[in-house]
Formats: structure tokens, sequence, C-alpha cells
């Protein structure tokens, strides 16, 4: 999708949005629109809103100020077309769940129903999900078989089976090795046809290469534009020298940083 | 002791009450285990201390005291840590030692000789009255209840309530509801092991279920059935050798956690060994 393609229904708009935790501004002002069908990689440095930009969409955080809107309704009223993929960090894989029973969970629906049990068509929706991940094989084992990668998979895998037209994810390419990685960037990108996509990533060369549209986040929108950057927006990105990011397991940021030229990272 | 058993009532009630025990210890259990709750379920059985000695003191049951100490200790304790003003742990411990202290001074304040408190400290499920006998089989129903009937919202919401809560689950309801139904196990367990000793009730089966590879509803069940193995050999062994009923049932449940990871560690060593020691002929039969 062209950037310049203002005609496509706005999917998520973002106002002057504001989190605080404590005296602690997390976000400041953020303003920002998604359009329908739009890839959009966020990246910015640790600690620099990304998640709370995610948790504020999703509700999970009350802003200070500002507003989110999905589907032009605030999200209580457009649920039931947003999906979530967490990172795999933040999950118990040791939970007594097979993989099967992961996928089905998103076919819960909001009204709670006494002894709920799960239809003929969502145990069908669950086969086809898992068989689009490449994991039909593995549907009756336990969670606490699978490697990072394929755990990553159930998860987006159970995203989808709420057939979702916004899906957002987070970090869905740590902690998961090369081959899996490059498997749900393909993934990914068969999808956003359909779904509008917006992903929150340290993997940065890889974003570039995937995605149609990129956000950089530093507690404020420091840039929201096509996936090339430029040294400038870098460098007010991420400041210099530029560091690694961890999550317990160091990311790939920027490769290609050269040690004798801290402020080239070879990005653009 | 069989025929004791047909002869005394409060042997039936012990019987009953290790059985109804052994359900909600086996459903709630597995769920404190699995959302590492069990020092929430500490600090929420230690307050309701303060419920026991109000009871006391104001000459009412004293394990309707305990009943409502827990309930207001669990959405306490809830409460605050949704709101964030402090660390769970902090606010965990401060409630322990609260409803301990409440206990003690309510229990001074009253005239004359302090009551044995033993029983409510370390239990003793021979002493089990039938109005604690009915209180236990309330709760258990409540609690085998509420998880029964929406079982599938409760995985999907124990699994990752952020999702949960994406799906249009009332996520901060459940949690409420969760806290709540470990108060009432809490309370059923007070009467049989004790408010000091409780915990090994509801950690051991559940961790000793927890070492297998099966799906929640089955781990439940297997935890139950721990459990009723646990309560009814500490039932008989305190009954036939007159030892303290709660403290048998603990050290039974402490050492049947010790015993089954044992096993488990052994069967997985010799599995693995049997693994290394196949590798070379599986090589040669491709060969």
């Amino acid at each position: 999708m062209l950037l310049s393609d203002n005609h496509r229904p706005p999917v998520l708009e973002i106002t002057g949005l504001t989190v605080h935790y404590g005296d602690h501004a997390a976000l400041s002002d953020v303003t920002m629109t998604v359009r329908e069908g739009q890839y959009l990689g966020i990246i910015g440095p640790n600690g620099s809103g990304k998640s709370t930009l995610l948790k504020a969409i999703l509700g999970q955080v009350t802003p200070t100020r500002g507003s989110v809107t999905v589907f032009g309704r605030p999200l209580s009223e457009a649920l039931g077309q947003v999906s979530y993929v967490p990172q795999v960090a933040d999950l118990d894989r040791s939970f007594p769940m097979s993989v099967r029973e992961a996928v089905l969970t998103a076919r819960i629906s909001s009204r709670i129903r006494p002894f709920f049990r799960y239809s003929a068509e969502d145990q069908v929706l669950a086969t086809e999900l898992l068989e689009r991940v490449g994991l039909a094989n593995l549907a009756r084992n336990p969670l606490t078989d699978l490697s990072g990668g394929e755990f990553q998979k159930v998860l987006i895998a159970r995203a989808l089976a709420r057939q979702p037209r916004l899906l957002l994810l987070d970090e869905p390419t740590a902690n998961v090795d090369t081959t899996s990685r490059e498997q749900i960037y393909q993934l990914l990108g068969s999808l956003h046809d359909d779904i509008t996509i917006i992903m929150v990533t340290h993997d940065m060369l890889a974003i570039t290469s995937h995605v149609d549209s990129l956000a950089c986040l530093n507690r404020q929108l420091v840039y929201h534009g096509g996936p090339q950057l430029d040294q400038q927006t870098v460098n007010r990105l991420y400041g210099c020298p530029i560091d690694l990011i961890a999550h317990g397991i160091p990311h790939r940021v920027l490769p290609e940083h050269k040690e004798e030229n801290e402020h080239d990272p070879g990005l653009v | 002791m069989i025929r004791a058993l047909f002869e005394y009532q409060f042997l039936q009630h012990a019987l009953l009450a290790a059985v109804l025990v052994s359900i909600i210890c086996g459903l709630i259990g597995v769920i404190v285990v699995e959302k590492r709750l069990l020092m929430m379920s500490g600090g929420i059985a230690h307050t309701a201390y303060g419920g026991v000695g109000l009871g006391y003191l104001l000459g009412f049951e004293p394990i309707l005291g305990a009943f409502f100490f827990a309930i207001l200790a669990a959405l306490g304790i809830g409460r605050i840590r949704r709101q964030g003003f402090a660390r769970g742990e902090t606010v965990i411990s401060l409630f322990w030692s609260l409803g301990m202290a409440l206990g003690v001074l309510f229990i001074g304040l009253m005239p004359g000789y302090p009551p044995a408190l033993n029983s409510y400290l370390f239990g003793n499920i021979l002493a089990v009255t039938r109005a604690d006998l009915i209180l236990t089989a309330v709760l258990t129903v409540v609690v085998l209840g509420l998880i029964l009937v929406f079982f599938q919202h409760w995985k999907a919401f124990l699994f990752d309530d952020t999702f949960a809560a994406i799906l249009g689950l009332p996520t901060a309801w459940l949690s409420y509801i969760l806290l709540v139904l470990v108060a009432m196990t809490v309370v059923a367990l007070i009467r049989v092991v004790g408010i000091i000793l409780l915990l090994a009730m509801l950690a051991a089966p559940a961790a000793i279920a927890s070492m297998f590879k099966i799906s929640l509803a089955k781990r439940m069940l297997l935890a139950t059935g721990v459990g009723l193995g646990i309560s009814l050999a500490g039932l008989g062994l305190s009954y036939t050798l007159n030892l303290p009923s709660g403290a048998v049932m603990a050290t039974l449940g402490a050492l049947s956690f010790f015993l089954a990871r044992l096993v488990m560690t052994i069967l997985f060593r010799q599995k693995r060994k049997a693994g290394a020691s196949d590798a070379p002929r599986r090589k040669e039969r491709m060969r």
C-alpha cells in the first residue's frame, strides 16, 4: 500500500495520546493514523513507550490525555475486530493446555455462557489456522513441548482465530530462531492484504524489508512514514552511541553498526 | 479403624471433611500453584486469624469470623495490587502480620482464660463439628460450581489475562472472584490442617500433579486424588497413633512431594540414559 494512499478508511486514530506511570511520562502527545491494509512497524529504544502504545490501543492502560479510536469507535465497541499477539516471554509455556486448546481460546465470546463448548466451526477454524502456521501435526501436543518459534506461531494462530481486521503484535520475533523468524514474517506478509497489521519490534533490518510503513517512537512520535529511514531520524530516535537493545536476550537492532563510526548504523 | 468409622460420628465428620477438602484443594491448589499465588494464599490464611480472634471476643462462631476476614483480605490485597500502590509481596506480608496481630489482640482483650486456639492454628480434623462440615460443604459446592460451569473461561483467563480482556471477558471481576475462591478454600482448610500448615495441603497435591504433562482438568482430578490419599492417610495415622492430624497431613503432603520429585528425577535420568545408549544402535540401523 502506498503511504500517499489516503483514500483508504482509517483503522486506528490516535490523537494527542499521553500516558503517565506515576510522574513518568511513558508517551507524550502521540498523534497518528493507521489506514486499512497498512503494515506498520513500530521501533524505538528501550523504554520508548512502544509496548505502552500497544497497551493504550488495547485499553490496558488509561491515557492521561488524548484518545484512541478503532474503526472510528472507542475500542470497547470494536473489540471483536481487534486481535493481539503478545511476546512469548510474557506467557507461561508450561501452562497445562494443548496447542489446539490455546488457539481455540480465541473463540470464546465476551458473553459468558455457562458450560461453554467450542462449536464444530471453531474446531475447523483452529485446524485450518494450525495448518497455515505449519503446526497441524502438533495440535494435540502440550504447549510445554514447543520451541519458542513454534509457541509464537501458536499465538499468531490464536490471534487469527479472532478473524480480526486489525492485528497488533508485540515483538513477534523476539526469542525466536532465524528460520522461524523468516516464516513469521512471510506469514504476516501474506496476511496484510486482508488485515491491518501493527507490529512492535527491535528487528530493524528485517522490518524495513517487510513493512510498508514505519513509526519511530521515543516517548514522542519521532517519525511516521515509509520504511526507509535516514540517518538523521535514526540519530534523533536512538541518540548516540546506539545501544543494542535487550529484553532478556539481546536483539539484533543495528547489525551493520560500525565500531569506528558510531553515528553510521548503515540502515538506509 | 473401619469399625470405629461406623461407630463414631466424629470420625464420619473427619472422613467427609477429608473428601471435601481434597476436592477444593485439587481445584484451587492447581490454580494457585500455576499462577504462583501461594504466598497470597498464606497471607489470606494468616489474616483470617484476626477473624477467629474477633469471633471469640464478640461471641460468634470463630470460623465465620475467619471467613469474613479471609474474604476481606483477598479483596483488599487484590485491590491494592491492581491499583499499584505497593508491591504485591509487601501488601501480602503486611496483611499476614496484621491478621495475626489482630487475632492475638482480640484474644488478649477477652476476660478470663484465653480459649484453646491450637485447632485453628494447626488444625484438627478429628474435632470437625457438624457446623464446620456444613460450611466446608457449602464452600466446596460454590468453588466446584464456579470452576466447572465457567471452566473454558477460567482456562483462557489463567493462560493469558490480557488476551482474555481483548476477548471481552471481565478480567477484573475474574481476578477478584479467583481471590475469593482462594479465600474460601483457605477457610475450608483451617479446621482440617490449620492456618499455619494449610499451605502444604494446598501446594503439595497440585505440585505433584503438575509433574505430569496432562490437561488442566486432568491435573485438577489428579491433584484431588493425591489430596484425598494424603488426607485419608493423615486421618488414619493421626487416629491410630494419636498424633496431631494437621501436622501429620502437612508432613505427609511435603514428603509426598519430595518423594514424587525424586522418583520423577530418577525416571527422567534413566530415560535419558536409555536414549543415549540407544543412539549408536539407531545410527547403525540407519546405515
